[in-house]
């Protein structure tokens, strides 16, 4: 007979080795599958992974980049997801954001000086990224609507106006596609560090990873998002004003969304597009629970992520391998780290059972 | 004794969870014709074990026999299969079906189901115990007492022999808990064998033929309840001699503190909590309030903090210097930037009083993390030298300050919530349900901090639920019925049987 009982705590050391186990066990699952699957050698598939991230320089600095990308969406979620506000609206706070930014470039690059223009499309993408969010805050906090549903429509609003833009504006007519924007200008492109075309970004990143840890563990507002998440009546009961903290947190990831907008247009890929945004309001959400909305931790996971998503890649095209491929092998492993959560909440009871029944 | 038939026989029992052993080597016998009280402290084991004789829990080793024979409880349907029932604090009862449709539910009787047969066999069950059940009542209709009734008789009717309720007397008037026993001295006559767990003594006294006394999950003795006094169980449950009175000095100088007039709330279904409720508060007295729960002592105390919206009346504070605030339409915020000193130790203290995730530090800085030299950031050097200085003045076991409140047990949640209320030095305090759930040691600590606010000049107000405490400890009793004031009596020359009285019916009027 087999009992499920709660564990009382567990030591954190004992937690990281649960975990480090369960990453060993999914390497070794996914070399069975591997080979069961392919008949390839999963050493050689490993290898192939890891040189597919960090193969060459380029591939490392696309690799820090879309991490750095990843995470800046998840550290928008954040705060919201603390104060059990489930925003899965990043995907469309980001388009949206992504979309005035390059609306500003486009419309207004041609009459003002380029700092100006930069200068515009931050407020711009932030501020619409924060709006966006805002909208499902405000009716959360007077109406008690569900977040969840409001924040996810609000996503589909966003891709509908991005494509309806993107008509209107394309370069050349007919052609779906707005093309690079200022191409020969650069007008509202940010500005590149030397000839690294990715490092403003990842430090914008690396700034705003350490802001919200600070932001989340020794400010005020990081104090009263705990408070109200864990429970609105111990809020009310010290005179937190719930609503207050929800819209202002709201309008926070949003603007954190918005930058991930921006800094997607402005920094590096200079258009716009429907999937500009690429899933990370999704991926995000995963990145922020496995690291249990400690930023800190969620550079690994969100390195973590975006390394299984290279590698993945890299074995479809060395080995002919459908892409999906590396999906399934992301799929386990994650299945495994998700898992091992079980194993530290809960352990199994093994009892005697026969010696009872014998004696019956 | 020795004409007893023995029942269970519990043998080296031991369960623990996580890094808590909550039993170790426990072995007990219970006999039929019998009731047994299990008495310890909080966290003692003694519903643990008992769960596992109902089979909530399963045992890590150890051995029970039923009728002289071994048994292995998996499940609570195996209990039921071996005739043992239990009873639990909360009941379990689907509230828009009648007592009957309850008491059949799940079960799998041959035939056609027939409701009337039923009710006919609950009939006669009750009659033949004494139970006061209507078969075709609407388990949303009854009152509490009503509702456990229906619970033993679902027992009584699925053929349960050994029945274990745990705390039945905590949501129970006087004059039902007399009830109760009455039909568990019956049940006991018929044969059946009856274990209750408490720990509030005179009832152990009152009740039981044998006390079975654990601590901190092991059995430490056993006592036929005829040849022994509260003093002696009390010594046996806590480990060493425990003064059991509570002082009650006299009010210094009391003024009036705070002024309730014509108070009237709905809850958020519009339902009438509070219906012209009038009172006031002394400074250094404590004002107990009385009541079946439900009867409005939530709202009240909540309406007076700043958490309820009030239909019509007024809550006046009176300052030192004799000038009034008014209390209403202002959040907890509002109130303490007017100068009112107002704590409030609420009854969900995990849920509004306390943080469960956040340390003691962390919960300590509740009220006040608004201060600090920085507008942005926190400051957490006042309470962090608050919480250790409640650690240390209050006994809160704990490894330390920075452990989650969720990790403590519920005595030290308390002593760290209560900590925190009256380190501001309040002039008023609020308390709500403060020793439910809390052990001897820790309650008396309690009532202890409680008198020191009085002798400080605070007003303080003790919502309780047991009528011996209310009695010992308060200066004045408001019993509250139905959302009404029945009345208000002097807690020194008042009787439990007055009190209790009052809380059934208004004013408190023969019933």
């Amino acid at each position: 007979m087999v009992h499920i009982t709660k564990r009382k705590e567990m030591s954190t050391q004992q937690a990281l080795v649960i975990r480090l186990g369960a990453i060993v066990a999914a390497l070794v699952v996914c070399g069975i599958i591997t080979a069961l699957l392919t008949g390839l050698n999963p050493v050689s598939v490993y290898l192939t992974m890891i040189n597919g991230a960090f193969g060459s320089q380029r591939k490392i600095w696309i690799l820090l980049q879309e991490t750095a990308i990843l995470l800046c969406v998840s550290l928008a979620l954040t705060p919201a997801f603390r104060m059990k506000f489930w925003n899965l609206g990043g995907e469309g706070q980001v388009l949206i954001g992504g979309l005035t930014a390059a609306a500003v470039m486009l419309i207004l690059g041609s009459r003002l000086p380029n700092p100006v223009v930069i200068l515009l499309e931050i407020v711009a993408a932030v501020g619409a990224g924060a709006a966006w969010a805002l909208l499902p805050a405000i009716f959360k906090a007077k109406w008690n609507t569900n977040e969840t549903l409001f924040t996810l429509m609000m996503n589909y609003v966003a891709t509908q106006l991005v494509a309806y833009y993107v008509i209107l504006w394309e370069v050349p007519k007919g052609s779906g596609k707005i093309g690079i924007i200022n191409q020969s200008t650069e007008i509202g492109w940010l500005p590149q560090i030397g000839s690294y075309k990715y490092l403003l970004n990842i430090l914008i990143v690396a700034l705003l990873t350490a802001g919200m840890y600070a932001y989340l563990k020794y400010s005020k507002h990081g104090y009263e998002i705990s408070v109200v998440g864990e429970s609105t009546n111990t809020a009310r009961y010290v005179g937190i004003n719930v609503s207050r903290v929800i819209i202002r947190t709201l309008l926070l990831s949003g603007a954190i969304c918005g930058l991930a907008g921006l800094l997607l247009v402005a920094g590096t890929d200079h258009t716009i597009t429907t999937t500009i945004a690429g899933g990370r309001g999704f991926t995000g959400v995963m990145v922020a629970w496995l690291a249990k909305f400690n930023p800190a931790v969620m550079v690994a996971s969100s390195f973590l992520l975006e390394f299984m998503g290279r590698g993945a890649g890299e074995i479809s095209t060395i080995y002919g391998l459908n892409h999906s491929f590396g999906d399934i092998l992301t799929g386990i492993i994650l299945f495994f780290i998700i898992g091992s959560e079980f194993f530290i909440t809960y352990k199994f009871h093994f009892s005697k059972k026969e010696e009872g029944e014998r004696n019956v | 004794m020795a004409d007893k038939k023995l029942a269970v026989r519990m043998r080296n029992i031991s369960k623990s969870f996580g890094q808590v052993q909550a039993n170790s080597n426990v072995s007990l016998d219970i006999y039929r014709g019998e009731i047994l009280a299990l008495l310890g402290e909080n966290g003692s084991g003694k519903t643990t074990l008992m769960n596992m004789l109902s089979g909530i829990y399963f045992p890590d080793s150890g051995s029970i026999e039923i009728d002289g024979k071994p048994v292995v409880i998996g499940s609570p349907k195996d209990a039921f299969d071996h005739g043992v029932g239990m009873i639990h604090q909360h009941f379990k009862l689907v509230n828009v079906f009648t007592a009957a449709e309850n008491i059949v539910l799940g079960l799998k009787e041959p035939g056609p189901f027939d409701i009337q047969a039923a009710a006919e066999r609950i009939r006669k069950i009750c009659d033949s115990y004494g139970f006061d059940v209507d078969p075709n009542q609407k388990v949303y209709d009854m009152s509490v007492s009503q509702k456990q009734t229906v619970e033993i008789v679902k027992l009584l009717y699925r053929g349960a022999e050994i029945l274990i309720l745990d705390e039945p007397t905590a949501v129970l008037t006087p004059q039902e808990t007399d009830k109760l026993f009455a039909v568990l001295r019956n049940m006991r006559d018929a044969g059946k064998a009856i274990i209750i767990i408490t720990h509030k003594l005179h009832e152990v006294q009152d009740i039981s033929d044998r006390v079975v006394v654990l601590r901190k999950g092991e059995y430490v003795g056993e006592m036929i309840t005829a040849e022994s006094t509260t003093e002696e169980m009390t010594t046996m449950m806590v480990g060493h001699q425990v003064e059991l009175n509570i002082e009650r000095p006299r009010p210094i100088n009391p003024k009036r503190r705070v002024r309730v007039h014509g108070l009237t709330v709905r809850n958020n279904e519009g339902v009438l909590k509070l219906d012209n409720v009038s009172f006031s508060v002394y400074s250094g007295e404590i004002l107990g309030i009385a009541g079946i729960s439900g009867s409005g002592q939530k709202e009240l105390l909540e309406a007076i903090a700043g958490l309820q919206p009030v239909e019509i009346g007024s809550i006046e504070y009176v300052n030192d210097d004799g000038t009034i605030d008014q209390l209403i339409g202002k959040d907890p915020l509002e109130i303490a930037s007017m100068g009112v000193a107002l704590s409030f130790v609420p009854e969900d203290r995990l849920g509004m009083g306390l943080v469960a995730s956040m340390d003691l530090t962390d919960n300590m800085m509740l009220r006040s993390f608004r201060d600090g030299p920085s507008p942005f950031f926190t400051d957490r050097t006042a309470p962090k030298k608050l919480a250790e200085k409640v650690v240390e003045e209050l006994e809160v076991n704990t490894n330390s300050i920075d452990t989650p409140v969720r990790r403590l047990s519920g005595g030290n949640v308390q002593k760290v919530l209560v900590g925190r209320e009256i380190s501001s030095s309040p002039t008023v305090l609020l308390t709500a349900y403060a020793v439910r759930g809390l052990d001897v040691n820790s309650s008396y600590m309690i009532y202890d901090l409680l008198n020191k606010q009085k002798a400080n000049g605070t007003a303080v107000v003790y919502v309780g639920e047991d009528l011996d405490v209310l009695l010992e400890l308060c200066d004045r009793i408001l019993v509250l019925c139905g959302g009404k004031v029945s009345g208000i009596v002097d807690g020194r020359y008042t009787s439990k049987n007055e009190v209790g009285l009052m809380m059934t019916k208004l004013g408190g009027g023969k019933a």
